[in-house]
């Protein structure tokens, strides 16, 4: 396989869990703003929203205030945003096209239909009634073509290279939720309680569609430390960094088999799964939940870097 | 449908066309000079009368939802930038039957073989120059002939391995070539395509006709990609198509080609010399490549030989080539094959070295670099197609008949001018064929391409890519000039 084949591969994953993403974000950000609540600051939520889109620079670079419209236009349908929704479908699509060799049929074309509908959708034209079905469209879209890989692609290194790409997405996702929301999990927080707080946890679970499961789980209420453990160390739970590392650990394994070589990313990813596997939460809050998280994403993002290199993504 | 409705649309469209006289009387292939439906057209005429125009209209739509569902598009050149768009697609299919097909074949086979020796001896001792049947500048001037390919051995001596001949019919018997395409043809993705979507919206007709299936074409292109891989190697060859990339009008073929053969698809900056060999970078670091199918142009191949600002190819690669370290398909200086200029004189180079007649005759052409012949172009443009000696595609074409006043004294300036870049054949009256239009069923003109392939042996799947031209009586078939396609079917006995 060529390097760009992999790194296309690779990029096309991430854009398509990213879109997802974006869609659950928005519409977490959403529910917040729509609950009537005191004072000021219904606004505010989209701030933390964008931060955890990662978004919150480009943002406040072309808009001054947070305004709803705004906000869903910039996660949605921005061009000039290169993680809105509409962005990620573009790339996908693009290097999808570029692999198309690469790519089932059923594969290829659960994107570029996806590509061709979004792109038919007038933002203006999106009520605020509306909008949920716009996003879990995107959230199906998503769905449809991780099942067309899953059902139809061959197990060779085009699988492990978009599965590489899906969950360090994903764990990067998750990871930079827990990153911005981290002090709402935190102990004195719990003390001072109220519904603004378990407001707070419940959206947590739900941007990474994990309020239902979590019941079936704990069977008791939302608990700071227990979300966080969900999210972090739980290995059922199909978000975790936990299994998104379990995930990553497979492919990389697979292709250190199917190629008969190992390299750096292998130690990288062996060290970082040996973390999420023998941890324990209380640790974890002991020593900080919020360096454990940045340490993390370092982790995460050079093991992308690494994984470029073990693999010539880029020639 | 009413089909009497339809025959009336012809009458209509017909009286009302201001083309010449031989136009008006064109041969159709369904209704022959209108003297009963013809054999191969029994059972698809039975089936059309039976069918509603909205029905017909409705698949027409299906269809085109397929093809952009797949992806199957291509880029205009000049328009928004990578807009893709999907070429016209027809539903009721061109039908030859197995005896045309017999003659076809064998006057294409008879082609191919001519042209291919044709370009070993010019590439070689000339003796066809020094025969004095082609004129020596029209060969060495011609900015289609690559010096740099002189006393080059390409495996099994082939310098064009896939070769498309456009064909047109203008009566029973008479079938003329108006080209060949001997450098990088396009449109067999759509011979493919046309034939999928075909049997998946019209099952019934296949089982009421013998149609020879094309689906051969991608096993018969690999086999002869690995039939000219270089001499000295051992294995398995490694074979790989080389792209512009997805902002090419043909990408979709492209990628289409490579998935159908399981080869890689590449771009000029996944490929390096090293070695010795020509290598793509993949995940685990060069590996060789032994057959190289091309699907760029000889000037972008090579900055270090031919145009050194392209990004496109490989620097290194024609030395490689050149020291038989790598085959390169279609080989570099093939468009001496295909040029205008030397068209005229393609009976004589089949006669030379095939020693017979050509099967599939040449339409007249008119060199403007000769005087005598200039003049009677100038006399007589209304008649008459002019085309750029180095012109494709349909660009920078005068179509006598149809062109206003206006069109025909710009191209009197050019030509006057700038003879020698043109030549001129008459306006021949294409076949026509029933067409889905938006009032009904009319006849368009059409042509066909066949892909003949040529490696350890002549391979040829039983059809082609039939072009149409979808305005009314409009002889200019280019998809980049708002040409269709059908699917084309070869019948067996």
């Amino acid at each position: 396989m060529l390097g760009r084949t992999a790194n296309d591969l690779y990029w096309l994953a991430r854009y398509v869990e990213r879109a997802e993403n974006m869609a659950r974000l928005t519409e977490v950000g959403y529910r917040i703003v729509l609950l009537p609540r005191d004072g000021d600051g219904t606004h505010e939520e989209w701030r933390s929203t964008l931060a955890s889109a990662g978004c919150a620079q480009g943002y406040f670079s072309k808009f001054e205030s947070l305004n709803t419209r705004d906000v869903i236009n910039y996660l949605l349908f921005d061009f000039s945003n290169p993680s809105s929704v509409k962005s990620c479908l573009a790339a996908a699509r693009r290097n999808g096209r570029a692999q198309r060799t690469s790519l089932t049929r059923d594969m290829w074309e659960s994107l570029n239909s996806a590509w061709i509908e979004f792109s038919n959708i007038d933002p203006a034209s999106i009520s605020a009634g509306e909008l949920p079905r716009v996003l879990d469209w995107v959230r199906s879209r998503s769905a449809l073509y991780r099942g067309a890989l899953l059902n139809t692609i061959l197990r060779n290194d085009t699988f492990f290279f978009s599965q590489l790409g899906t969950f360090l997405e994903r764990a990067d996702n998750t990871a930079r939720i827990l990153d911005v929301k981290y002090y709402v999990l935190l102990p004195q927080i719990e003390m001072v309680g109220g519904g603004v707080d378990a407001v707070q946890w419940a959206a947590i679970l739900r941007s990474v569609s994990a309020h239902r499961s979590y019941r079936w789980v704990y069977k008791e209420n939302y608990k700071p430390w227990r979300i966080a453990e969900y999210l972090i160390l739980n290995q059922a739970m199909p978000r975790s960094l936990r299994s998104s590392y379990d995930e990553i650990s497979v492919a990389l394994n697979d292709l250190a088999n199917l190629y008969g070589a190992r390299a750096a990313c292998h130690d990288t990813v062996a060290a970082t799964r040996a973390l999420l596997a023998n941890g324990n939460i209380d640790d974890i809050f002991q020593s900080g939940l919020h360096e454990f998280i940045e340490d993390f994403i370092i982790r995460n993002n050079r093991l992308g870097n690494e994984v470029a290199e073990a693999y010539h993504f880029n020639g | 449908m009413d089909w009497q409705s339809g025959r009336k649309l012809q009458q209509q469209e017909q009286t009302s066309l201001k083309v010449g006289a031989s136009l008006r009387k064109a041969f159709d292939e369904m209704n022959g000079a209108g003297d009963g439906v013809r054999a191969p057209y029994t059972a698809v005429s039975e089936w059309l009368g039976t069918q509603k125009l909205d029905d017909l209209k409705r698949k027409l739509l299906e269809a085109e939802t397929m093809f952009r569902r797949t992806g199957i598009t291509f880029a205009v050149y000049g328009k928004e930038e990578a807009a893709e768009r999907l070429i016209p697609f027809d539903i009721i299919p061109r039908i030859i039957a197995a005896a045309e097909w017999r003659r076809l074949t064998a006057g294409i086979e008879q082609r191919v073989r001519a042209l291919n020796a044709f370009m070993y001896d010019i590439y070689h001792r000339q003796e066809i120059i020094k025969a004095g049947k082609i004129p020596e500048e029209l060969v060495i001037s011609n900015s289609a002939f690559v010096p740099e390919m002189m006393g080059v051995e390409p495996p099994l001596g082939i310098y064009s391995h896939i070769i498309g001949i456009d064909i047109v019919r203008t009566s029973e018997n008479d079938f003329f070539v108006l080209e060949d395409n001997t450098r990088t043809p396009s449109g067999v993705s759509y011979m493919l395509e046309n034939r999928e979507t075909m049997m998946h919206m019209f099952p019934d007709l296949f089982a009421r006709n013998r149609v020879a299936p094309v689906d051969d074409y991608p096993e018969n292109l690999l086999k002869t990609l690995a039939s000219v891989a270089p001499r000295n190697m051992d294995g398995e060859p490694t074979i790989a198509l080389l792209t512009p990339g997805q902002y090419n009008s043909a990408y979709f073929e492209h990628s289409f080609l490579a998935d159908q053969m399981g080869v890689e698809l590449v771009e000029g900056h996944d490929l390096i010399v090293k070695d010795g060999y020509l290598q793509m970078k993949t995940t685990q670091g060069p590996r060789r490549i032994d057959v190289l199918y091309r699907r760029i142009d000889d000037d972008f191949l090579d900055p270090l030989v031919f145009r050194p600002d392209s990004i496109l190819g490989v620097p290194g690669l024609f030395d490689l080539y050149r020291a038989g370290r790598v085959s390169i398909v279609n080989a570099p200086g093939g468009g001496i094959a295909d040029d205008k200029a030397i068209y005229s004189y393609i009976p004589e180079i089949i006669k030379f070295y095939t020693g017979r007649a050509p099967i599939l005759q040449n339409v007249p052409t008119y060199n403007c670099r000769k005087p005598d012949e200039l003049k009677y172009v100038l006399d007589h443009l209304p008649e008459l197609v002019v085309k750029e000696v180095h012109g494709s595609g349909g660009y920078g074409m005068l179509v006598g008949p149809t062109a206003s006043k206006a069109e025909i004294e710009a191209f009197r300036q050019k030509l006057t001018s700038n003879a020698s870049n043109y030549i001129a054949q008459p306006t021949l009256a294409l076949s026509t064929c029933p067409t889905l239009v938006e009032a009904g069923v009319a006849p368009r003109h059409l042509d066909l391409r066949p892909f003949v392939l040529f490696g350890d042996e002549v391979r040829l799947s039983a059809g082609g890519l039939t072009r149409v031209a979808l305005q009314a009586g409009s002889l200019v078939v280019n998809s980049s000039q708002g040409g269709g396609t059908k699917d084309t079917w070869v019948l067996q006995d």
